[in-house]
């Protein structure tokens, strides 16, 4: 019943046949479910016209494989400039918020030190209410963030529950090495930047991809912040020429996308490409990060 | 690195180290059973001491410090426009006081109540419909006995917690929409297409199914840690006094998951008021504000729509009170029932 055993152990019997096909079957088939709406978008976005015209949508056998979807999308259009801002928002975001939470971690990562409950009660009140959508729209616009990428980053760059977790690392971390580091002359700053990062790269990790995706998938900020729709990160665009369905090809607002136009991908191509665009770098960070969710990096912090 | 210590500066001249010393002599401090968040009381060292001890902790907080006090902590003071008539121009200082005229209006909305009743409503299902699946779920992953199969199902399960809530939806329209794959089928069968993305009796199953499609994995992870931490043996004993698989799973694992069980409901009850928001507003339009309309929204498309910041201000501050009074409550709710709650007790 636990990771401990890679054998079943002595003393469990044998499950019967019908327990075990039904097991196997209720395992494949939620395997099934979440696969098989991917597999579909990615097999539709890659098909050539004719395949989608003879499914009449989505595709569900391979019937040819064509990039011209991608092509079309990477001509240097509204779906081309969003995914730059979209990397550009979570490259540099995903970094302030690391160097953010990291140091604040590690500085409050030594009870005694001063300050040390004051701020750590503030880091924490912070989990209790939110500010209020209002509010920090109003701040935000104060602040002249509007139509600023800034806007997507700086108001959830810190993320208390990751900084937390952080923290909590970071206290479980033996001791003696910063005691002893101390004793040498080394600053605070050599401490963490020498010894405890270098221990610390699961967690990160885990940490970084939290934010990193957090960014990529930000919706809400960019609908509240950003009116200039050539600064819509790739959430809106794909919400609005995949979900509302507004077409690429006739809209004046891609004109530019789709170069040449009439030898174009299907639309529907075209959409599920979008999709995919959206989905890739969830899907390429993520097995590189998903070990440590099973080291129970986070389990172990959150109990900590 | 769980108390700060006394030897600093072993190189430093003698008049440092004292004064070093003196800013760290502490009092041998009591074993904290409460592991290591309680902070012993001092004796009072210097203030200036312990400024010169820790400036360099105090400036590596000052970044995130700052952050959470300008986007956290002013825009909660700034909450104080919903006791306001507040237009741009006049700003916080000049925007005229008008008491509690829109909390009035706000509880005589009976939008409002149709968006908190909505809330309700979402809350309840999840609980019933959706908070019991990652115990299910995670109760089944446990008992794949292959690590490997185990860890790619485990990567499987957890993925669609990473999508963004408009993948999604957009995912469930291209198969479950009108113009989805389920409809295409249909149509080419010579059936009437079916469109459950746009029919309100069905958005409750809908939202519901994308919770679980999206989150009932990833939920499994705090299951399977608690799982972990079940003494084997006890399952080797009952199964050597003749406890079957169910008996097992009756008289240990879900005892086992008991606390764990207990504390998310819990949070749950305190959370009870965020459902969710983009889901909602992404999926609004489809099905209609009379059933997809939650408190969220609901304060969106009052306040951003229309330019009354004021009433926006008023319903969020309602619902921040209230989640913030109940979050209390399930946490006094915990620690009766001997769990740790969010935080602990002071």
């Amino acid at each position: 019943m636990s990771t401990l055993f890679k054998d079943r152990p002595v003393w469990a019997e044998r499950p019967s046949l019908p327990a075990r096909a039904g097991k196997n079957t209720a395992l494949a088939a939620i395997a099934v479910v979440i696969i098989f709406p991917l597999y579909v978008v990615i097999l539709t976005s890659l098909s050539p016209a004719s395949a989608v015209n003879s499914a009449g949508g989505l595709v569900l056998v391979p019937q040819g494989i064509s990039l011209q979807a991608y092509a079309d999308l990477f001509s240097g259009g509204v779906v081309t400039r969003a995914v730059l801002v979209s990397l550009g928002v979570t490259a540099v975001g995903t970094l302030v918020s690391l160097v953010a939470t990291i140091l604040a971690a590690y500085g409050l990562s030594q009870p005694g030190s001063l300050w040390h409950r004051p701020l750590l009660f503030g880091v924490l009140l912070t989990f209790l209410f939110a500010p209020g959508m209002i509010p920090l729209y109003l701040l935000v616009s104060n602040l002249g963030l509007i139509d600023s990428y800034w806007s997507l980053i700086l108001p959830t760059a810190v993320n208390a529950f990751n900084l937390v977790v952080m923290r909590a690392f970071f206290m479980n971390l033996p001791k003696e090495i910063g005691d002893s580091a101390r004793v040498d002359g080394a600053s605070e700053w050599t401490i963490l930047t020498r010894l405890v990062l270098p221990m610390s790269k699961g967690v990160t990790a885990v940490v970084g991809l939290f934010y990193a995706v957090g960014y990529w998938n930000a919706f809400f900020n960019a609908i509240l912040y950003i009116n200039d729709n050539s600064k819509w990160p790739l959430q809106l665009i794909l919400r609005q020429y995949v979900q509302q369905g507004q077409q690429l090809s006739s809209s004046s607002v891609i004109g530019d996308a789709v170069q040449g136009g009439t030898a174009s991908a299907p639309n529907l191509a075209i959409q599920m490409a979008i999709v995919v665009v959206a989905l890739v770098p969830v899907t390429f960070i993520y097995p590189l990060v998903q070990k440590h969710f099973t080291k129970g990096v986070i389990i172990g912090a959150v109990k900590g | 690195m769980t108390e700060r210590t006394l030897t600093k500066g072993g190189s430093s001249s003698p008049a440092t180290a004292s004064r070093r010393r003196g800013g760290r002599g502490r009092p041998p401090t009591v074993p904290d059973h409460r592991g290591g968040n309680g902070v012993p009381r001092r004796s009072g060292p210097p203030f200036r001491a312990r400024l010169r001890r820790d400036w360099q902790l105090l400036l590596m907080t000052l970044p995130a410090i700052g952050l959470l006090a300008v986007f956290h902590y002013t825009p909660t003071l700034g909450n104080i426009i919903a006791f306001q008539d507040y237009n741009p121009w006049d700003g916080i200082w000049g925007s005229p006081w008008v008491g509690f005229a829109h909390f009035e209006r706000l509880f005589t909305d009976p939008r409002f109540w149709n968006a908190a009743s909505n809330t309700l409503i979402i809350a309840a299902v999840q609980l019933v419909f959706f908070f019991p699946i990652p115990i299910a779920l995670a109760i089944l992953l446990d008992s794949v006995l292959s690590p490997r199969l185990r860890m790619v199902l485990q990567s499987i399960v957890y993925m669609p917690h990473f999508f963004s809530w408009v993948l999604v939806v957009t995912l469930f329209q291209q198969i479950l929409g009108g113009a989805g794959l389920f409809s295409q089928i249909l149509r080419q069968n010579g059936y009437a297409p079916l469109d459950v993305m746009t029919d309100p009796d069905a958005f409750l199953f809908v939202v519901t199914s994308q919770m679980i499609w999206k989150d009932a994995g990833w939920g499994t992870i705090i299951f399977l840690a608690a799982l972990a931490a079940v003494n084997q043996n006890l399952y080797e004993s009952a199964a050597v006094d003749g406890a079957g698989r169910w008996r097992r799973m009756w008289h240990i694992t879900l005892p086992g998951l008991r606390p764990v069980i207990i504390l998310l409901l819990i949070l749950k009850i305190g959370d009870i008021l965020n459902v969710g928001f983009e889901q909602f507003y992404l999926q609004r339009d489809a099905f209609g504000s009379s059933v997809s309309e939650v408190l969220d929204t609901y304060i969106y498309h009052q306040t951003l729509v229309t330019g009354n910041f004021s009433a926006g201000a008023v319903a969020g501050l309602v619902k921040g009170v209230v989640g913030l009074i109940l979050i209390i409550l399930a946490n006094k709710l915990a620690h009766k029932m001997g769990e740790h709650g969010v935080y602990r007790r002071a």
